[in-house]
């Protein structure tokens, strides 16, 4: 076991790992922010997305002992006093999710690409998704959602 | 515009709402089923053969045991006496069909990779992982056979020894005299197409969490299922549990498209699990383990004749389908290539029509329903086969769709079938209108005259497709295993609000929405005011759940049937309160008038509910159930165009634009039905340029994980554009009809077309799917040396 001090959502954690767990495991199984999902294992789908100061990163290709001093926001951070993030709200006006199950993802993928570019091109934003697998939407809403919350 | 629909389009019905379901998705609060835990929980690792074809000589499962998480080791022959029958498979289409016995865990043989052969349950995920490496199982591998052709061969080796060949079933469907319409044809056509084998890939892992009450003998299983009803009725049998101490619930389920249609060995080993323990039982698949074990779509060899006279006017349709059904038969492995097998004549009208369908066994990981089963493939041969005449007898495929439409409704096809209403002249129309058809045309002349190595391709797909499954009788006589209706029970209760249970098991098709959005429309209440509630066979025993675009067609027309019976005895009530005749009470939506005053439905639902003063006769609640069993399929059609550039140095294909025009019916809510389009086409589009699951010769998945297989993302497709015209079908009172699989049914067809019309100039007649760069530029290279 290791100890490990992260910040989930800014809320500080201190936590006794086994090395081998992987940080998805951890926000799921120990924090119980099963908002954060897993869709594969070969690092391919993005369902598990989060934030790790700021960027976007798979939690599944990250050990939860490297998150360490790390602050990470997940999709229950992501809402501010019950008004959900202005991409949350674009993702529901533009019919961007059907089953839900990637959206956590998209959307935390979504919020680090317009930290990175405020104002991508519909290209830029298809580019930045490639990482992110949909099965329901095709993608063309989720990118739409995105592109209206650009400036 | 909905002549025949009953309902009043644009106020409720039609408007694109916001869905209802989107708030706790968006944020993190799904009830996902591997989120579900309680104290106590073990987790299942099952062990799987790393061979396509092998005899299981031995398994020891004492090293499992000996680690310290692990609670229980089993191999195949250690559950015998679990089972009660066999995992089911509820569509055998023939009386000879070969149905083998279909165990959770193999005893005797290994039949796919994947296929399981001992499983262990530990205290925690990790630890069932490691005690799956610790079983000892030793394999007598098995020479392996994948190509369905060749096992129909003599000598192939046996999937299923018993049987004494690999031929599952042949079914036939003759109609007309086709011999003679082939042999006064003019022309004929003869093709032989691939259809490439899919991996679902619902974005959800399959998983299934079980908490037994041993003393009661009672389980309830949370399962990432679309049909918690038909799992309750099959899981009883194979268990020997009774249905009334089985309780299914599918919580929020993340996608099906057709793989969470099924009862797996897995839901089935859970349950036998927490029998054995009295515990409560987990099982989540990893993907790579999905790949190997959920089912997969497509895979057909389609051989497909045409008959025609030299204008272009066909008369006759002769197909031949080889079909591998894999290892085993799951829920409805063999009837998929059925689902397409009266649609192979299209939206066209044909005097003869023959149609013979070989399923076969394999070793490789089982077919079954994947978005669209069955009339994807038979649209595919059919407007692949009308362009290939196209060309033959030197029209534009314009012209000859035009010649052959359809076009009196009802229409008894050659098959057998009536289909209820289409206009497939319209969508093409707009089609052609949208995609600038004549223009591009033009462009692609002027670029095969300069030379220009990026071709210009343009690809038609006009469908009509069947879906709605299905009125019972039809089922029965096709030998599917279930009927085909659908309950619906609206409860108003006594505080204004409303209750719907539907037996429908919506998983991203927005069901909460559309559904109020129905009932809102007929009983005035608004569209918050309403809650529906779904998938749990416990607060909906009644329902035959979600697939094959059936939901609207047959849930939401049991609602709007349950709504009037609401209606009906609201108005004996409404008459009693207001002292006037029920003849002289007008309902209004949601408003009942009297000669002398009104009352709301609100109103009446509390008076119901006090009961204090009721008309004689009349019992206290205001509640409905409605079961509808639909007269007939649901009949979507239309057209796409797909424009694709493929550039023949490098034998990539872009698609340059995609112009969809469908005709689902009256729609309930514009945004969610182009939604199930944009998804459909997604999917189409994939199986055409990216998607295929390849064995090699010895049965090994070669495409064993997502970074082999590749689902498209965000930057491999194209803006979709969507376009309607609408014909209300007269065989419901809403005009619906099924939505879910247009997309996926129409694109791989558009597609394909326009790849192969960029390159006929060149030559080129054929290229299997997935059109890949490489086997477009062979395709290429081989008509050119």
């Amino acid at each position: 076991m290791t100890s490990v001090s992260l910040t989930v959502n800014d809320v500080p954690y201190e936590l006794e790992l086994e090395p081998r767990e992987l940080l998805v495991y951890v926000l799921r199984d120990r924090l119980g922010l099963t908002g954060t999902v897993v869709g594969c294992d070969t690092s391919s789908c993005g369902s598990c997305t989060v934030l790790l100061d700021g960027e976007s990163v798979k939690s599944c290709t990250l050990l939860g002992v490297q998150a360490d001093r790390h602050a990470v926001t997940t999709i229950e951070g992501m809402a501010e006093d019950g008004v959900m993030h202005e991409l949350q709200e674009s993702f529901h006006t533009h019919h961007a999710l059907q089953c839900g199950y990637c959206t956590s993802g998209m959307v935390l993928a979504a919020a680090s690409l317009l930290e990175e570019n405020p104002s991508p091109s519909e290209d830029e934003i298809r580019h930045a998704l490639e990482g992110n697998i949909c099965r329901c939407t095709g993608y063309q809403n989720i990118v739409d959602a995105i592109a209206a919350v650009a400036r | 515009m909905s002549a025949s629909s009953e309902v009043e389009v644009g106020r409720i019905v039609g408007a694109p709402i916001d869905r209802k379901e989107d708030q706790k998705l968006l944020q993190g609060q799904a009830q996902w089923v591997d989120n579900m835990h309680v104290p106590g929980t073990v987790y299942l690792g099952i062990v799987r053969s790393p061979y396509a074809h092998a005899r299981i000589a031995s398994v020891n499962v004492a090293p499992a045991l000996a680690h310290a998480e692990v609670v229980g080791a089993w191999s195949g022959a250690d559950l015998e006496d679990e089972w009660a029958g066999s995992l089911p498979c509820a569509w055998l289409p023939t009386e000879d069909t070969n149905a083998p016995t279909h165990r959770p865990v193999s005893v005797d043989k290994a039949r796919h990779a994947g296929d399981a052969v001992a499983v262990v349950a530990a205290l925690t995920r990790g630890a069932a992982e490691d005690a799956v490496e610790l079983v000892e199982v030793e394999y007598d591998p098995l020479p392996a056979v994948v190509d369905p052709e060749a096992a129909l061969a003599d000598g192939a080796p046996l999937v299923h020894d018993e049987f004494g060949t690999n031929e599952c079933y042949t079914w036939k469907l003759e109609a007309g005299d086709v011999e003679q319409l082939f042999a006064d044809a003019d022309v004929t056509v003869t093709e032989r197409y691939r259809q490439n084998r899919l991996i679902p890939n619902a974005i959800e892992p399959r998983s299934v969490f079980v908490t037994p009450i041993p003393a009661a003998g009672e389980y309830t299983m949370w399962s990432t299922t679309q049909v918690p009803h038909i799992a309750r009725v099959t899981l009883s049998g194979v268990m020997g549990i009774p249905e009334s101490k089985l309780r299914v619930i599918a919580p929020d389920v993340g996608g099906g498209f057709g793989s969470k249609l099924n009862v797996y060995a897995e839901e089935a080993l859970a349950l036998a699990i927490a029998r054995r323990l009295g515990r409560p039982v987990k099982w989540t698949e990893t993907r790579s383990e999905g790949y190997l074990t959920t089912i997969h779509g497509r895979e057909q060899i389609q051989e497909i004749e045409l008959a025609a006279s030299s204008d272009g006017t066909i008369t006759a349709v002769r197909v031949k389908l080889t079909v591998p059904m894999g290892a085993y038969l799951q829920l409805v492995s063999p009837g998929i290539p059925l689902l397409g097998a009266w649609i192979y004549g299209g939206a066209y009208d044909v005097k003869g029509y023959s149609f013979e369908c070989v399923g076969v066994f394999t070793n490789t990981t089982p077919t079954d329903a994947y978005r669209g089963a069955g009339r994807p493939e038979a649209t595919y041969a059919i407007e692949r086969a009308v362009d290939a005449l196209a060309r033959k007898v030197g029209k534009d495929p314009v012209d000859v769709r035009r010649l052959n439409f359809i076009r009196e409704f009802p229409n008894t096809i050659a098959s057998g079938l009536t289909i209820d209403s289409g206009d497939y002249d319209a969508s093409l129309q707009m089609a052609l209108e949208q995609s600038g058809y004549e223009s591009v045309r033009q462009e692609q002349a002027e670029r095969r005259a300069a030379g220009d190595p990026k071709r210009l391709g343009i690809g038609l797909a006009t469908y009509v497709e069947m879906c709605g499954l299905a009125p019972s009788n039809v089922l029965g006589a096709i030998r599917y295993g279930a009927g085909g209706w659908d309950a619906a029970t609206i409860r108003c209760l006594p505080t204004g609000t409303v209750q719907v249970l539907t037996g429908t098991s919506p998983h991203g098709q927005g069901h909460e929405t559309s559904w109020s959005q129905i009932v809102a429309d007929r009983l005035g209440y608004d569209v918050d005011e309403i809650e529906v509630l779904h998938g749990d066979t416990a607060v909906v025993p009644l329902g035959m759940d979600t697939y094959g675009s059936r939901s609207l067609a047959v849930g939401g027309v049991a609602l709007y049937h349950a709504a009037e019976r609401i209606v009906e005895k609201a108005t004996r009530i409404a008459a009693h309160m207001l002292e006037a005749d029920a003849g002289q009470v007008e309902h209004v939506r949601g408003t009942f008038h009297g000669p002398e005053g009104s009352v709301t439905l609100k109103e009446i639902a509390l008076a119901a509910w006090t009961a204090h003063n009721l008309p004689a006769g009349v019992e206290p609640g205001l509640e409905a159930t409605y079961v509808y069993d639909p007269p007939n399929f649901s009949w979507p059609g239309g057209a796409h165009v797909a424009v694709v550039e493929v550039d023949t140095e490098t034998g990539e294909v872009e698609i340059v634009r995609y112009v969809a025009v469908d005709d689902v019916g009256t729609v309930i809510n514009p945004t969610i039905v182009d939604g199930q389009v944009q998804g459909g086409l997604a999917q189409g589009i994939a199986q055409a340029l990216y998607e295929e699951a390849v064995y090699d010769d010895d049965g090994n998945l070669l495409t064993s994980n997502m970074l082999t297989y590749l689902v498209p993302s965000a930057a491999e497709l194209p803006r979709f554009e969507l376009h309607r015209t609408e014909t209300p079908s007269p065989t419901n009172p809403l005009g619906v009809k099924g939505v879910g699989e247009t997309g996926a049914i129409a694109s791989p067809a558009a597609v394909m077309n326009a790849v192969v019309d960029a390159l006929a100039a060149d030559g080129v007649a054929d290229i299997d799917m997935p059109a890949t760069p490489e086997r477009v530029w062979r395709a290429l290279e081989e008509v050119q040396s």
